[in-house]
């Protein structure tokens, strides 16, 4: 495990190291990929592990079906997919098969949010932790760097109940918190401390926040606590409820639709506490999704530093 | 049209498609060259479809389910004078409406495709609905092999033939490849003519680069009255540049300047060989 790369490695790089790391060892270890070996990074673990990845050909139903089904025979599946088509065209086999019928499978979600880029709207994802987030029984992951990518894939291994774990293409920090070594599903993480407001992100959102608060430190002396909300369901309700209790601003970001996501989680989880700390949701909203790459996309909805900066000065009125 | 004609269409659409990704950058080359010879014959030969009759419900209908290969389409819809070709200089770029997959947004296209599977069922609501209104509209839709994976396209195949929907014609674009490897070892779909058959359609097996063999099969349907029609067409990915016919790279692969300009060598020969054999 010692060899595993993290810096400035994409997440399903990562993903596919720790994978193979674990597949050593374990023969029930099982992916199951939809013509998305080479786009989830794992044609070195089929390589390596050939009767441990099964192809089912583009069929996303089938992918979760068949995950199901090996799950039911004490496998540990990981069915790999572009998020999009795994969590649209296969909501049902998740619902129904995976969710309701508690069959622990590990949906890993490639090339999330906007990844995709120019290809457009049929390849965004902007729903999944919507629809997900109206499941019962699955937790919903999408982490912030290589360190939680590897700490979640390892966790999911052996969780006994579903989980869907989203990942972007780009490569990621290795470490947004070298000190924040504790990392547990359903747990959020503090990548800073700060008293002026706190950002609450997941996935690659959180990069972002890091450079807005550099920005609002340098520009204007505003500190800002980070927490990287890598759990999105279970939500995290301690760490948020204690994070709000200082009365300051709360910006949630994730590269989701405005609506159902992260930003929905926090904000009724807050006012149902009767918080009213001034709050703000950055995300994609509710609109034809503008085209260009991802970095594009973000700079556009103001998912980036100097947007996300002012948006806290909107929020402030500096 | 002119045999000769389309011919040499196809050979500058080649290098067209060739030109706007190398410009874009991103692409699905592979697949793109693979269909352009069925989409010249069909807008240029077959379809009753222009930009003059865009408006009119008696147009004929194409729905590009392999949405990934819309280079093609593009290029043969600006050539059809359906919008400026130097729009696509702006291709997958910010805020272009040229994106990588087909959009109504820009002018020809029918529907808005890129997730694998849709294109089918679609195009047999749409024959469905030309039945209902006694009108003579034919529908087609092209799907890649890969694609047949999707239990939608067999869900429409057993539609399309309860139906009778004898207007309605799927074209699989055979280039025996998809993202991974070979089809035969993702999953492979043979013997794909029986399968079709056995679900109710008429099948034919056709050269997909022959422009005379495609133009013949598309100008006869349906193959059987009261069948839809399934025209296997077996085609090259990559088709019309050596380095990368049935090379699995360039399913997205972008060509580098020299690539680039090889290609287009390549192109410019063909058409001056064209031109001889012409004279
Ligand atoms: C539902 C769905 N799943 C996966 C993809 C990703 N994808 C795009 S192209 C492609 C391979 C297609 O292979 P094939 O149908 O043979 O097309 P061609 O060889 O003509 O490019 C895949 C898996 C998609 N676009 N839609
Ligand atoms: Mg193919």
């Amino acid at each position: 495990m010692e060899n595993i790369k993290t810096a400035n490695a994409a997440n399903l790089e990562v993903f596919s190291e720790v994978l193979q790391d674990l597949a050593a060892s374990d023969k029930d270890i099982i992916v199951v990929t939809s013509d998305s070996r080479g786009s989830g990074k794992l044609v070195p673990f089929g390589q390596k592990y050939p009767d441990q990845i099964v192809e089912v050909g583009i069929a996303e139903q089938n992918l979760v079906g068949v995950a199901t089904g090996l799950a039911s025979m004490g496998k540990k599946a990981f069915a790999v997919s572009p998020a999009c088509f795994l969590t649209a065209r296969a909501l049902e086999q998740i619902k129904n098969d995976v969710a309701y019928s508690d069959n622990p499978v590990k949906l890993i979600g490639i090339s999330a949010g906007v990844s995709y880029g120019a290809l457009g709207t049929t390849h965004h994802s902007l729903h999944d932790y919507a629809v997900l987030r109206a499941i019962n029984n699955i937790s919903i992951v999408a982490p912030a760097d290589n360190f939680e990518t590897a700490q979640a894939i390892k966790e999911a291994a052996e969780m006994q109940s579903p989980v869907y774990i989203r990942f972007g293409k780009k490569a990621m920090p290795a470490n947004l918190n070298s000190d924040a070594t504790d990392f547990k599903i359903g747990k959020g993480r503090i990548i800073q401390e700060g008293n002026d407001l706190t950002f609450i992100a997941t996935g690659e959102a959180v990069l972002p926040c890091t450079e807005a608060a550099k920005l609002l430190e340098k520009e204007h002396q505003i500190s800002c606590k980070i927490i990287s909300l890598h759990t999105i369901k279970p939500l995290d309700t301690e760490l948020l409820l204690a994070a709000a209790s200082n009365g300051k601003p709360v910006i949630t970001v994730e590269e989701h639709s405005i609506n159902g996501g992260l930003g929905e989680a926090v904000a009724s989880l807050l006012f149902q506490n009767s918080f009213t700390n001034k709050f703000k949701i950055v995300g994609l909203p509710d609109d034809h999704t503008v085209s260009g790459s991802q970095i594009e996309i973000f700079n556009h909805y103001g998912i980036s530093g100097e947007g996300l900066k002012n948006t806290v000065l909107n929020l402030l009125k500096l | 049209m002119q045999l000769e004609e389309l011919k040499r269409k196809s050979i500058e659409s080649r290098k067209k498609v060739i030109q706007y990704i190398y410009n874009a950058k991103a692409g699905h080359t592979g697949g793109s060259l693979s269909i352009l010879d069925i989409l010249n014959v069909l807008y240029n030969d077959v379809m009753n479809v222009s930009p003059e009759n865009f408006d009119s419900n008696d147009r004929d209908r194409f729905i590009q389910s392999k949405g990934h290969s819309v280079e093609a389409l593009y290029v043969v819809l600006a050539d059809k004078g359906f919008f400026p070709e130097e729009d696509l200089l702006t291709m997958c770029q910010y805020n272009s409406p040229y994106i990588g997959h087909p959009t109504k947004s820009i002018p020809g296209i029918e529907q808005n495709t890129g997730g694998l599977g849709h294109g089918l069922p679609i195009a047999a609501g749409a024959a469905l609905a030309a039945k209902k209104d006694n009108s003579a509209v034919k529908v087609f839709t092209v799907l890649g092999d890969g694609e047949m994976a999707e239990g939608s396209n067999w869900e429409a195949m057993m539609f399309a033939a309860h139906y009778q929907l004898d207007n309605l014609c799927a074209i699989l674009d055979y280039n025996k490849l998809q993202i991974t490897a070979p089809n035969a070892d993702v999953m492979g779909l043979e013997p794909i003519d029986q399968k079709l058959e056995s679900f109710g359609w008429a099948v034919k097996h056709v050269d997909g680069h022959n422009l005379e063999e495609l133009s013949n099969t598309f100008n006869n349907l349906p193959i059987v009255a009261g069948k839809p029609s399934f025209i296997i067409a077996h085609t090259t990915k990559g088709k019309g540049i050596s380095y990368m016919e049935n090379v699995l790279k360039w399913h997205h692969g972008v060509p580098s300047k020299e690539q680039y300009d090889l290609a287009i060598e390549e192109l410019d020969q063909q058409l001056q060989e064209l031109e001889t054999v012409l004279k």
